[in-house]
């Protein structure tokens, strides 16, 4: 009897967060709720205490079911029968447990059926599923498509398909097709309007669509005729039970086995437009991405928390040398470093949901009445950074649970590289994050605007000056050089062409991960000792991560771009 | 179906016996209640979930718990609300204390004449005493037909329900007519989960004294406006009982001694030489990497 959340003090330091008050107090709305549901919460201590008892449900559910499925689930994933998906016997009392226990639209109005939940806790509940089973988070995680309709399709769609969710229905996003990958703009889906049914049609191919034969999708598709690019593309929303959407095939992956990976065929499949024609990939796209890369942020703390434990448990047991292995140099210091990284990723996760949310909040009070300017003030700060720091959060996240994974199978050394443990599992899990839902070198191009636009420079000056305790004025010395030698690198990069930036960007923005975590990380520590190592760990790590990449920026020189496109000319033969 | 019928469920909060540490006992020989956490009988929660499988088959009928203990007993009717029942009774009297199963059945049997359910539904037995007696007990003492060791339901029909048994060699299926009591046995399914939307709901459900206990207006005014939220509380004289056959007065069974046992060898298992038995002892084998 496990539970994943009452096992894990830095999620629940996390949900104790000084601005949730200000999150709860604007998701309910002077708490008008209550005297129409029976479910809804009187004031701000009710409805954290509403959040803790559910978020317990989902650990309890995470550990005794997910996480016992999940070796399973693994071995056998799912299969095509007569064109649709049939999961693997464990996904099936996967759904079925969180069904029962009521989970499905955590973060959805209550007039969908939705618990109205902040969406902190649905980020709570992706990283604690994922840690169970990762593969199975993203037919639970895709959940967040619902958001996406909520925000931009009519009243009508959302009665009709929210409810759906709030009761258990899984989701679907099929935007990629064979030829449109992280090139979007080349979806060839098509979909034209049938006055005599009132509906609109698709026809065409999907490629690599998780779970996608979920019960709703969202559907990035062509609907005006004659265009190439994405100005043409419009979003739909597909109910599997009105059918002609065939699977024709389920990838056979390296890992997240459990997690179907499609190929479907549409033909006249009826589907209704979300929001308005032409928006599809410029607004829709954009805000069902960001969605989704945190939830992949969620997906590779889980991960991170997963691969640390197993390492942590191995090396506490395995005895060498008439000792435990935990006892050697060699394996505490990647342990604390693993821990460092679990932390670092967890608190950057938490810090961007929080922006996300607040800004999510003002725009959803924007609809009902006009926000006053300093209201939209502060929706427009907390949207730029949301903006910033997601690309941030997936690419670290994502990286982190590679990296972890990677130390964890080291630790456990043979035994690590066989099936008889689960870190074998996690680290084929792990591989996909870094790749899906925007590739680490897309959370650069993402990311870079703020880094040479200020964004994070100004970011780190707040953190700066924040009010620390004396003790850590040491610590943030350090953190105020490491922005000093920032600065100048970007000022360096910014000082050559486009190309020279792109050359350098994954490094001016991994100079700024480890700047931001670090910061969030001595933060922690002053409010609670348990942060103190892995806070100052974590620090040590970051001086020599950005003073490596500090130096190849200054020595770099424009004669560089050519050394390194040298390769373009190699033979493929 | 059309049936709609009031049921209860038997439940009783107990130590958790099933992880016993070294500080389980008091030196005095009794069970040292602080050490072990207060839970959920398992078996009983494999019956609320065969109640709450007949609230699903028939529609509009209603699942209460019936429970005899301390105050904090009213935790187990919370948890049971939260995964579907409808609410509970608390049977709570120092009258009661100190009761075997004798004393505990004529106690319930009375507090469920009051209650006049169609079905009663009930745990084999209870982690700390072991018994599997006081089921039977209340059914012979209400005169009611009784099926033990129930493991699932297969139908209920207009005057009967259906009921399969697990027994040592074989499974039995038989049908009783209503009012009827059923022992379930834990090899039945598991209990649902508790969910999301009834723990917000039902989260601030009270008794009357632990209202009184937490004093507040705030849960006093609470419980005025939704009367969902009201768990009952019984005492002794609310149920039509005889004094003498309540609590320590009515219980013959007398503890004679009590012996710490140490096991020399590890719990053992008897496995028959079927497939199933033979792949579930090789999984477990592999899993725990003995083999493999």
């Amino acid at each position: 009897m496990g539970n994943f959340f009452l096992d894990n003090k830095d999620l629940q330091f996390h949900l104790n967060h000084p601005l949730m008050k200000k999150i709860v107090e604007l998701r309910e709305k002077n708490f008008a709720d209550k005297d129409v549901y029976d479910y809804a919460p009187a004031d701000f201590e009710d409805a954290m205490d509403s959040y803790r008892r559910v978020l317990e449900i989902t650990g309890g559910i995470c550990a005794d079911v997910i996480a016992a499925n999940a070796e399973d689930v693994d071995k056998e994933g799912p299969k095509v029968v007569d064109d649709h998906v049939v999961y693997a016997r464990g996904t099936q009392a996967n759904l079925d447990a969180i069904r029962k226990a009521g989970l499905g639209g955590i973060h959805l109005p209550r007039k969908y059926e939705g618990l109205n939940m902040s969406l902190i806790c649905f980020v709570m509940a992706n990283e604690m599923v994922a840690r169970g089973d990762a593969g199975f988070e993203n037919i639970w995680g895709l959940q967040d498509c619902a958001e996406t309709i909520n925000e931009f399709a009519s009243e009508e769609i959302k009665q009709k398909y929210l409810p759906l969710v709030s009761r258990g229905a899984t989701c679907a996003m099929a935007l990629t097709e064979p030829d449109a990958g992280s090139d979007l703009q080349a979806v060839m889906l098509k979909a034209h309007y049938d006055e005599a049914s009132g509906k609109w049609l698709l026809n065409g191919v999907k490629r690599f669509i998780t779970n996608g034969d979920g019960d709703v999708s969202l559907v990035l598709a062509r609907s005006e005729e004659g265009t190439k690019d994405g100005r043409g593309l419009s979003m739909f929303v597909y109910d599997r039970r009105d059918g002609g959407v065939k699977v024709r095939r389920i990838e056979n992956k390296l890992g997240i086995k459990g997690s179907p990976t499609c190929e479907l065929v549409y033909t006249n499949a009826p589907a209704e437009l979300v929001g308005d024609r032409k928006l599809g990939l410029i607004k829709y796209v954009m805000s069902l991405m960001n969605a989704a890369r945190l939830g992949i942020g969620a997906q590779g703390t889980g991960l991170c928390e997963a691969a640390y434990r197993e390492a942590l448990k191995y090396a506490n047991e395995r005895q060498q040398f008439g000792k435990p292995i935990i006892q050697f140099p060699a394996i505490y210091e990647i342990l604390t470093n693993m821990k460092a990284k679990l932390y670092a990723s967890r608190a950057m996760l938490y810090e961007t949901a929080r922006f996300v949310e607040i800004y999510k909040c003002w725009a959803e009070i924007g609809k009902e009445r006009p926000l006053t300017a300093e209201e939209k003030t502060e929706m427009k700060f907390y949207n730029k950074l949301a903006d910033a720091f997601t690309p941030l959060c997936k690419m670290f996240a994502s990286e982190y649970a590679n990296q972890l994974a990677y130390e964890s199978i080291q630790i456990h050394g043979g035994s690590g590289y066989m099936k008889d443990y689960p870190i074998e599992r996690i680290y084929r899990d792990a591989r996909i994050t870094n790749i899906y839902e925007g590739t680490t070198q897309l959370q650069v191009v993402a990311a870079i605007r703020h880094v040479t636009t200020g964004t994070f420079v100004a970011q780190m000056k707040e953190y700066e000056n924040a009010g620390h305790p004396a003790e850590f004025k040491f610590q943030l010395d350090k953190l105020v050089a490491l922005r000093e030698e920032y600065e100048k690198a970007i000022a360096r990069v910014t000082g050559g062409d486009s190309e020279q930036i792109e050359f350098h960007a994954r490094r001016l923005v991994e100079m700024t991960g480890h700047i931001v975590l670090s910061h969030l990380l001595l933060r922690q520590a002053a409010e609670s000792e348990e942060y103190r190592v892995p806070a100052e760990a974590y620090i040590k790590y970051a001086q020599a991560q950005n003073k490596a990449a500090a130096e190849f920026i200054a020595n770099s020189c424009c004669g560089d771009i050519d050394l390194y496109k040298a390769v373009l000319n190699d033979s493929v033969e | 179906m059309g049936k709609q019928l009031k049921v209860v469920v038997l439940a009783k909060q107990v130590p958790d016996t099933r992880n016993v540490g070294k500080d389980a006992m008091k030196a005095d020989g009794t069970v040292n209640r602080a050490a072990l956490p207060a839970i959920f009988n398992p078996e009983d929660l494999n019956a609320l979930e065969q109640a709450l499988t007949i609230k699903d088959m028939c529609e509009g009928s209603t699942v209460y718990v019936l429970t005899m203990g301390p105050l904090r007993a009213a935790d187990i009717i919370r948890d049971a609300m939260f995964r579907g029942a409808d609410g509970g009774y608390l049977l709570t009297d120092r009258a009661f204390a100190g009761a075997d199963t004798l004393a505990t059945s004529y106690a319930l049997s009375r507090a469920l004449a009051e209650i006049k359910p169609d079905i009663i539904v009930a745990g084999r037995q209870a982690i700390d005493g072991d018994t599997a007696q006081v089921g039977p007990q209340v059914a012979e003492k209400l005169g009611l037909p009784q099926v033990t060791y129930a493991e699932q339901i297969l139908s209920i029909e207009e005057d009967k329900i259906v009921i399969k048994r697990r027994l040592e060699h074989g499974v039995e299926t038989v049908s009783a007519p209503f009012p009827m009591l059923m022992t379930v046995n834990g090899s039945a399914p598991e209990c649902r989960p508790q969910n999301a939307k009834r723990v917000m709901k039902y989260k601030h459900a009270r008794t009357r004294s632990e209202l009184q206990e937490l004093g507040e207006d705030y849960y006093m005014q609470l419980l005025e406006t939704k009367s969902y939220l009201k768990i009952t509380e019984w005492n002794v004289g609310d149920i039509d009982a005889d004094a003498r056959q309540l609590g320590l007065l009515g219980s013959p069974t007398k503890v004679k001694q009590i012996e710490n046992v140490v096991f020399q060898a590890k719990e053992s298992r008897k496995l028959t030489a079927s497939d199933e038995d033979i792949n579930s002892l090789m999984v477990e084998l592999i899993s725990s990497h003995t083999l493999g």
